[in-house]
């Protein structure tokens, strides 16, 4: 050959890149997209999206697509694990499956036996909480949760106590109508691909996009106007448009009379029992007063007054909600400039938005002429669209007032009219349910032996459905449903180590954990927690006793379990995307999912499910046994997904039910029904005509079928409570009135924050702040390559983000002195933490903020103890606490919302001090490396793997593809 | 020296709209993904567990901050008309395709000598240190005239993938085409033309804000002369007349 010439190289353009696609559900994050896996060779070659996902629709996101890594992650566990040595310690010896299940259950059915509620069961951010929940209530333990108490429960009751919805898995924007988006402290998270799509379409279409956040990343990056925010006052931002919004009566005021308890009228007696409940006739139904013919029930009315002071024939006064909402936010507390100072936010911003708000709602309806049914059976030949739509996420919810924040943000969709409408904010089924939504969590007793009498998880509706024993002091180990946090729908994760370490208010025997990094970045204060599960009696047996952990990856909790129950990975397993648990439902129709075992495990690890089937088996609880004592569900967690039936013809799944598999919803289990979602791509979706698309709440056609496939227990309409007789209830109790009061030491706090319309208060753990030297706000988000991904050890991930900073505005760090890439310190009054700077201009000037949970403890995941990960990132964490201050009873609360118990990381204040010029460029605190065998860095070849076959057969003709194509006609 | 094609018969490339691009890295994973095991990988990871996690990568989002914005910035080869990594190429390994415009490296001609990676203005190659050879994106030759794939993946990794819609891939050749139409109605720009390399791929520019600055506020109906006292409110809603 001419070594002067050149040699054209032959590119083989149409190779064979894969030899089998299997289709599944995505585990990389909360979002559960569908995703295709490539197989090559017997290996994943490589993973996208799945086109017709109702999620996804194709996409997927740098999680998604990098699953394979944490599937081939250095970090995975191999077998079950028995601690040898002392807690923290890491070192185990390893025992065989037979083993570790009749360790496992020795221990749980000695607690079943004696005192069940000494079981703490808690489970992470993992999917199948219907499976867990059921499982602890055949226990019989009230002590189960799963991670919502320290993520997002007040924006679950926040709504649930609403609408009867929620932002996020029960509702969602109409991004192809909305001509107007607000959005609230969604730090680039829930949901993930959804808002990434709907952006770019609302975007596309050239509609608004306002974001409320302190921080100026990711989507608020694209947000046409930016509202940067005090970390903590967007309620009172949110009350301000909603005074705007009165006073220059940009209201839909027939929407509140149809769909809303805005004219229901309530009792006004100060001091007495009914004061603030709802005036009700003799059935039961709530009053409002017509303008014709006075009191009548609600439902009966045609012309409700929203105004006005009425007597009844009983000489109960009585007024309408709506009056004491309008009074309330009316109020000069309320006007742009009074809110101002304290939230930074302009007057003159928050009147542009008011007045876009209200021009968008009125002067941009939309009307579709679709024939449609309401409730009372009147026809409709249109529907009206209120083109808004709000979504909230953490940066409401992980305040302690978020509870009031988010039901605040309700209220001012609903005042526009545009909660489930064209354009608007709408529901994803099985949602909206009764307000709020049944059960009420099981009480006691808790009785050796025998299981629950219902649920440990659900909605109380007044002080009845609390747990607490005769003397007002809680049943549960984390105070879940006590007078400290009645609506702790989640329960309060965050709480359930300390508690149990402190005995408060007893010990547990075992704690069982699932999925959840508690020894690290899941913890409020991570050195606390390890305090927690290595502290010992005087007679050298630890505080809590028994710490059984499964998780598929060597995590920063790993070395302080007693038994680790290896779990598989995500594409090793099945799994139910249920509609009995956390929908992945759309406005068009409920939607339901699997995962499917894509490659068998190459280690000795077992799904977690089925390792619980199992343990439920052998431990003979109800449900999970057959009357010979044998395993109900010998086929596992894919035996249950087709098998187990919750109520009449109800399953985890809801397509392809019944015998033949030609039902949806209600039906008989199918043996073949995960066979037909595997023929369907891994899912099962419905299409609603579109005269049961909106106005779901009210719509005959929609709550007929939603009742149908039993998602609601009756077809009865869905009334908005804006203002809460729920919340009043407590408020009564806290007054004196009703045999379940409060202890004296809660009782102006229950008093106070339990008020029947939304409230603001200075987040508690701000108090005195200022004062005592701690002048800026804190805050984290993920990076959205790792939003509720399951451990930075995956190695494309980490190249990535392997370290972060503590970002902080240019000026204000130009006051402090402090310059890019300096070591500082940040110190709150619960501890201290060295990390370095990243300045920039998109930030709150008061708010300093971090990228969460790239920190990690050297040794852990698998990483070298030189990782970036544990020598420079830092955790935030370590400066947050679980526990307020005392009280002047000496009484510390819990650092979460007082109402549901959602932790309030975001509450956190700081001081910024540069680090001497003496001191180390690395982070503190430090703890010793875990002892794990380090994976001694090499290359990654993973692409000669899975090389494609050669093929160069006849190519097809390249084709453009334009993005969001249907919207650029 | 390695001469470029006198023409092209197409001009292949990408459209990034950087007025919704969220900087969320999905092009840049699904990317790696693919071409770990497509035309030019394996993408290597050299640290991958260890102090200094680096590897090869074709795509890497970039994120700025200018006065009132953030900007995220999504960045690869751009496929040059004028690309100076070929002609500066000793070997010849480094070409332009006559057929659709596409900049490769031959990894069997490539002798790791890096004078391509100085010549691109763009730093858009990527050095395998493991394999000693230069590495870039290949707008995935291997899946855009793909039969063995399904239609919806015949197009760059990072386009399927984008959950936005942020990016486009076409002929940039065809000024009549779609792509070419919504580049020019969006003002679409070349990134840097004052290096002459006439790029192929173009960016969408963030489009203006929409925000008036003016004052923009509602008007208080019928409220007191002051605007904050409420008599009036509910006067009026006395008299507002319902309807279920």
């Amino acid at each position: 050959m001419n070594p002067f010439e050149t040699v054209r190289e032959e590119v083989d353009v149409t190779p064979v890149v894969a030899d089998e696609v299997k289709c599944t559900t995505c585990y990389m994050c909360a979002c559960r997209c569908g995703i295709r896996v490539h197989m090559k060779n017997g290996k994943i070659r490589y993973i996208d999206g799945n086109p017709d996902h109702p999620v996804n629709k194709g996409v997927l996101c740098a999680k998604g697509s990098a699953g394979l890594m944490n599937h081939y992650s250095q970090a995975r566990l191999s077998k079950p694990l028995k601690r040898v040595g002392e807690r923290g310690a890491g070192d185990f010896e390893e025992i065989e499956w037979d083993e570790a299940l009749a360790l496992a259950s020795e221990w749980l059915g000695t607690v079943r036996n004696t005192d069940p509620k000494k079981l703490a069961f808690f489970t992470g951010r993992d999917q199948s909480q219907s499976l867990t929940g059921w499982w602890a209530a055949q226990f019989g333990t009230p002590n189960f949760a799963a991670h919502g108490g320290f993520c997002s429960v007040n924006m679950a009751a926040g709504g649930l106590y609403t609408l009867g919805g929620a932002f996020w898995e029960f509702g969602e924007p109409d991004w192809d109508r909305a001509e107007y988006f607000l959005m609230f402290g969604v730090a680039e998270d829930h949901d993930s691909n959804p808002i990434k799509a709907g952006l770019g379409r609302l975007k596309t279409r050239g509609a608004k996009f306002v974001s409320v956040n302190p921080v100026r990343t990711g989507y608020s990056a694209i947000a046409d106007d930016w509202v940067p925010v005090r970390p903590g006052t967007d309620g009172l931002f949110i009350f301000a448009l909603i005074h705007e919004l009165l006073k220059a009566d940009k209201i839909d005021w027939d929407y509140l009379v149809r769909y809303t308890n805005a004219h229901w009228l309530v009792i006004d007696a100060p001091g007495t029992a009914n004061h603030g409940l709802f005036a009700r006739d003799a059935d039961g139904e709530p009053l409002t007063w017509d303008r014709n013919d006075g009191a009548v029930p609600a439902k009966a009315g045609t012309s409700p007054m929203l105004t006005g002071r009425f007597t009844l024939e009983d000489g109960t006064v009585v007024v309408p909600s709506f009056e004491l909402l309008a009074r309330r936010y009316l109020s000069t507390d309320y006007a742009p400039e009074a809110v101002e100072k304290t939230t930074g936010v302009s007057a003159a911003q928050i009147k542009r938005i008011a007045a876009e708000l209200a021009e968008a709602a009125f002067e941009k309806e939309i009307t579709l002429d679709v024939e449609w049914e309401d409730w009372t059976g009147k026809k409709h030949d249109k529907i009206t669209g209120r083109p808004v739509a709000m979504h909230a996420m953490r940066g409401i919810s992980a305040h302690s007032n978020g509870f009031h924040t988010c039901r605040a943000i309700h209220i001012l969709q609903v005042l526009l009219g545009s909660v489930d409408c064209p354009g608007g904010w709408r529901f994803k089924a099985p949602f909206p349910k009764p307000i709020p939504p049944g059960p009420k969590p099981a009480q006691p007793p808790f009785t050796p032996g025998e299981a629950l009498k219902g649920m440990p998880i659900g909605n109380p509706t007044g002080p009845e459905d609390l747990l607490v024993d005769d003397n007002g002091q809680p049943l549960r180990i984390d105070k879940a449903y006590s007078w400290e946090h009645p609506i702790a729908a989640h329960g309060l994760m965050h709480m359930v180590m300390h508690n149990a370490w402190a005995g408060d208010p007893y010990p547990v025997d075992v704690l069982f954990m699932y999925m959840a990094n508690m020894g690290w970045n899941s913890a409020m204060n991570p050195g606390q927690a390890m305090k927690y599960l290595t502290d010992k009696n005087a007679d050298g047996s630890y505080k809590i006793p028994k710490f059984i952990y499964s998780d598929a990856y060597w995590s920063e909790t790993i070395a302080y379990a007693d038994l680790i129950l290896p779990d598989t990975t995500y594409l090793e397993r099945w799994d139910c995307i249920s509609l009995l648990d956390r929908p992945i439902s759309s406005a068009h129709g409920g939607a339901d999912a699997i995962r499917q075992p894509v490659v068998e495990p190459d280690r000795d690890v077992r799904p977690f499910q089925t390792v619980l089937l199992e343990l439920g088996a052998r431990l003979g609880l109800p449900g999970m046994t057959n009357e010979d004592g044998s395993n109900k569900f010998p086929g596992g967690y894919a035996d249950y997904i087709v098998n187990h039936e919750r109520g009449a013809a109800l399953g985890p799944l809801a397509g392809w039910r019944g015998e033949d598999g030609d039902q949806h919803g209600r039906g008989a289990p199918n043996p073949n029904q995960l066979q037909k979602y595997i023929e369907n791509g891994g899912f099962w979706q419905e299409h609603l005509p579109m005269e049961a698309q909106f106005l779901k709440h009210a719509n005959a056609n929609y709550l007929a079928h939603a009742h149908r496939m039993g998602w609601i227990p009756s077809a009865e309409p869905i009334v908005f409570q804006l203002y809460s007789e729920h919340l009043q209830k407590f408020r009564l109790a806290a007054e004196g009135h009703g045999d379940r009061q409060p202890p004296e030491q809660h009782r102006k706090r229950v008093h106070d924050m339990f008020d029947p319309l939304p409230i603001w208060y200075t987040p508690f753990e701000e108090e005195g702040a200022d004062e005592q030297g701690y002048p800026l706000h804190a805050l984290t988000q993920r990076p959205m390559h790792m939003y509720h991904s399951w451990g930075s050890q995956n190695t494309w991930l980490r190249q990535i983000t392997a370290q972060n900073r503590l970002f902080m505005h240019r000026a204000k760090a130009a006051e402090l002195g402090i310059e890019d890439d300096q070591w500082i310190w940040i110190d709150s009054p619960h501890g201290r933490v060295k990390g370095q700077v990243k300045t920039m201009d998109g930030v709150n000037r008061d708010t300093v903020w971090t990228w969460n949970a790239i920190g990690k403890r050297k040794g852990a995941w698998g990483l070298s103890e030189d990782a970036p990960e544990s020598n420079k990132g830092f955790l935030l964490n370590h400066v947050i606490t679980e526990l307020l201050p005392p009280k002047s009873d000496g009484h510390r609360y819990s650092n979460s919302d007082p109402i549901t118990g959602q932790a309030a990381w975001f509450d956190l204040r700081v001081r910024i001090t540069p680090c001497a010029a003496d001191e180390i460029e690395a982070t503190e605190p430090q703890f010793p490396p875990l002892n794990h065998p380090n994976m001694a860095p090499r290359p990654g070849r993973h692409g000669d793997d899975v090389k494609p076959t050669e093929s160069r057969g006849q190519a097809t003709p390249q084709k453009d593809w334009i993005a969001n194509k249907d919207l650029r006609s | 020296m390695t001469s470029l094609p006198q023409t092209t018969q197409k001009k292949l490339g990408l459209v990034i709209d950087l007025d919704i691009c969220v900087g969320c890295q999905a092009c840049t994973v699904n990317c790696k993904e693919w071409n770990e095991g497509g035309h030019s990988g394996p993408l290597t990871d050299l640290m991958a567990t260890g102090p200094d996690p680096s590897g090869v990568w074709f795509n890497r989002v970039h994120t700025f901050e200018t006065e009132e914005r953030t900007v995220h910035f999504p960045k690869s080869c751009l496929h040059c008309d004028d690309a100076p990594c070929v002609t500066v190429c000793p070997t010849g390994a480094s070409y332009k395709r006559e057929e659709d415009g596409i900049v490769l490296v031959n990894a069997d001609t490539c002798i790791g000598c890096k004078l391509c990676s100085w010549a691109c203005p763009y730093g858009a190659r990527e050095y395998d240190e493991d394999q000693g050879v230069m590495k870039k994106c290949t707008l995935c030759v291997d899946r855009i005239y793909n039969p063995n794939l399904q239609e919806d993946q015949r197009v760059p990794a990072c386009v399927s993938t984008c959950p936005a819609g942020a990016r486009h891939f076409g002929d940039l050749g065809d000024p009549d085409s779609d792509l070419s139409r919504l580049v020019a109605e969006r003002g679409g720009y070349d990134l840097m033309p004052e290096q002459g390399t006439k790029p192929v791929n173009k960016y969408l520019p963030p489009r203006p804000k929409t925000v008036s600055e003016a004052e923009k506020a509602l008007k208080a109906v019928g409220m007191a002369d002051d605007g904050v006292g409420d008599a009036g409110f509910f006067a009026r809603l006395v008299d507002r007349v319902l309807t279920k």
